[in-house]
């Protein structure tokens, strides 16, 4: 069991034709995941990899049966490639692209919540359930199948964490990166949801950082909903105030919401442990199983 | 990216929304003739980018050509929270009678925009937001539709702001919601909307916030941005070098690939009881000559005493950090500080049988890269 992706889950790449768009493709399907498609306007009928490429994502549910897309489209072009995704009525929509407009994923998410579909990002690494499917552009070798879901906010962290765990014998049964911007499709508690629900998932991984409060509303949900165990780790504990941390979302305001301290203090009250570093994270989940 | 108050001022205005009477001066007689022209008395503003400019000296009211020349004298190259000001704002100055506060952002949370009208203008409005929430009317604003405008006339209901004024605030509000919407704003802020003895509002401060995500839309503001570039020498490098860089003041350089990572690492090496000296974030697959930017960039900082580079390869490739930390250090000499290097991810072994091991330090995991890094730091300190 996993959670989103499998091997039944049918990829189109919007964006495949471009110099990020092939060279990822080709990995994806390296890594065994099923690429059915391709969708950049203008270049239908043609082939990368040997995939079809399609004019319209339409187009490629049509004749392919895709149900899931990945967005690796320049960030000008991002927004419009997610509404189409929508449109098209895929349902698991990961956009890897980084750089898009706050405004543009205000009306997106409008957009999404009018739907039942799935959106992983704006700039985030993607989604791998270990041996079967991989959808963006994570490195496939560190990670290995298990019990542990993985949600993170930040993508070279996620590789960290992984393979803090991996090291250790102890393999995912689905790794989500959920993007490290303001506003993003699938939160912190959406993919808690879905771990929860996974009867595999023995034990969840949590790895956030400062701005924003989808940690504090994460673990209000955990206290709440969650059974399984979950162990945290919260990035930027020494971030100044006012200053963005490399992702647009990762920044603690001048009132001083959005700090580590905050965070690290929800969760402890939820009953979650947060590592000092990435490796006392696994050990808290080696504990868990 | 955050404009000045003279850039934000002039797109107010242009939009409609009544500013003071305002000109630029770079010297004390350009001071003189902007003060002249508008008449005395004019408020003599710093234009740099730091939250109380007033207390720290950085804006002076004056009535005449004397007090305007000591004012100018004084603010013009003085050293404002570290920063230099090049630069003032002669404004007129505005007898008000009451002060209000209007704002647009957008709600991370809600994923929505949210407009915002106050009667208690002209004070830290983050502070009435934690004291008195009640004091401000907010509308969330659904981005499919914009701002209807009944939602301005509410929010100014809301607000308890004079009937006699609200034709006038909700217009200000609606502007303010189309300007922000129109050129990408993060927040866009009039605080204080100053009301005047004739129950008229003027624009006394304006802040504009713009997406940087969003500028290659909004040409005119990107040419502000290269206009507005002032400030820490180290950031403006880094602008050039097109690096994610926060200077802090420890002596800990700290080089890395993807945000989360490299605050971790900062928050690492202060764990183990040192004191990172910046956040660089090299981005997703850097090749070599950005690597050794990226150590140029963090050796200009006099404050350094070591260097911990710490890479954990997906798009970016092992081979290739270590090949741009070869050409960078091979240019010295005497590698000027320790650097300890931790790769990790795609490639790491071609890159660790690159690596020239006689000029740095490799460490196989994050936890003693920066165990050691903090070690030699306290060493050279020392």
């Amino acid at each position: 069991m996993s959670v989103l992706v499998d091997d039944d889950t049918r990829v189109v790449v919007q964006g495949i034709t471009g110099g990020e768009g092939k060279f990822h493709t080709g990995q994806m399907i390296e890594y065994g995941t099923n690429v059915v498609a391709g969708a950049v306007p203008g270049r239908g009928g043609e082939e990368v990899h040997g995939v079809p490429v399609y004019d319209t994502v339409a187009g490629a549910v049509e004749a392919e049966d895709a149900n899931a897309s990945v967005v690796l489209v320049p960030p000008a072009f991002a927004a419009d490639a997610m509404f189409e995704a929508l449109g098209a009525d895929i349902e698991l929509v990961v956009a890897i692209t980084e750089g898009v407009p706050t405004q543009d994923m205000a009306r997106v998410k409008r957009r999404l919540d009018e739907t039942d579909a799935y959106l992983i990002g704006p700039n985030c690494p993607g989604i791998i359930t270990p041996g079967e499917a991989k959808l963006g552009i994570l490195p496939g070798n560190i990670f290995a199948d298990g019990n542990v879901g993985l949600v993170s906010r930040s993508g070279t962290l996620t590789y960290q964490v992984v393979d803090n765990l991996t090291q250790r014998g102890i393999g995912q049964t689905t790794a989500i990166g959920i993007g490290g911007d303001p506003i993003i499709g699938t939160s912190f508690i959406d993919a808690l949801e879905l771990f929860e629900n996974d009867p595999e998932t023995k034990a969840i991984a949590m790895c956030g950082e400062i701005g924003g409060e989808d940690e504090e509303a994460a673990a209000a949900y955990i206290d709440e909903h969650v059974e399984t165990p979950v162990a945290g780790f919260i990035a930027g504990r020494t971030a100044p105030p006012g200053k963005r941390m490399g992702h647009a979302g990762a920044i603690v305001s001048g009132s001083g919401t959005g700090t580590a301290r905050s965070k690290i203090d929800a969760l402890n009250d939820a009953g979650v442990p947060v590592g000092d570093t990435p490796e006392e994270v696994a050990e808290h989940v080696e504990d868990f199983l | 990216m955050k404009l000045h108050e003279y850039q934000a001022k002039g797109v107010f205005a242009d939009a409609g929304i009544p500013t003071p009477d305002s000109r630029l001066a770079s010297d004390v007689e350009g001071v003189i003739a902007a003060a002249e022209e508008i008449g005395y008395p004019v408020a003599i503003k710093a234009q740099v980018q730091v939250g109380g400019r007033g207390k720290a000296g950085g804006i002076e009211l004056v009535d005449d050509d004397e007090e305007a020349r000591a004012a100018a004298d004084r603010i013009l190259g003085m050293d404002l929270k570290g920063y230099h000001v090049d630069r003032v704002l002669v404004e007129e100055a505005v007898e008000f009678t009451d002060e209000l506060y209007v704002g647009v952002t957008m709600d991370r949370g809600e994923a929505r925009p949210v407009a915002m009208v106050s009667t208690k203008g002209g004070v830290d409005i983050e502070a009435v937001a934690e004291e008195t929430p009640e004091a401000i009317a907010s509308e969330h604003v659904d981005p499919a539709f914009g701002m209807h405008s009944y939602q301005a006339r509410k929010a100014v209901y809301d607000a308890g702001v004079d009937p006699a004024l609200a034709r006038d605030v909700s217009g200000v509000l609606t502007t303010l919601y189309r300007l922000w919407d129109e050129r990408d704003g993060a927040d866009a802020e009039i605080n204080p909307l100053m009301v005047t003895a004739d129950d008229e509002v003027i624009a006394a401060d304006a802040v504009m916030n713009v997406d940087e995500d969003a500028l290659f839309r909004q040409p005119e503001l990107a040419e502000m941005e290269a206009e507005a570039a002032s400030g820490d020498e180290l950031e403006r490098k880094a602008d050039e070098y097109d690096f994610d860089y926060v200077r802090l003041s420890g002596n800990v350089g700290i080089i890395g690939n993807g945000a989360g990572l490299v605050m971790t690492t900062l928050d690492l090496v202060d764990y183990y009881g040192g004191e990172p000296a910046n956040f660089l974030d090299v981005g997703g697959g850097a090749k070599a000559e950005r690597i050794a930017n990226a150590l140029d960039m963090v050796f200009s900082d006099e404050n350094v005493d070591s260097v911990v580079f710490n890479i954990f390869g997906g798009i970016t490739r092992g081979d290739e950090v270590a090949r741009g930390i070869n050409e960078a250090l091979e240019g010295f000499e005497e590698v000027p500080k320790p650097v300890v290097v931790r790769l990790a991810g795609t490639n790491w072994e071609e890159g660790m049988e690159i690596l020239n091991e006689e000029l740095v330090t490799v460490e196989e995991t994050l936890e003693s890269a920066v165990q050691r890094a903090v070690e030699y730091a306290q060493e050279v300190s020392q």
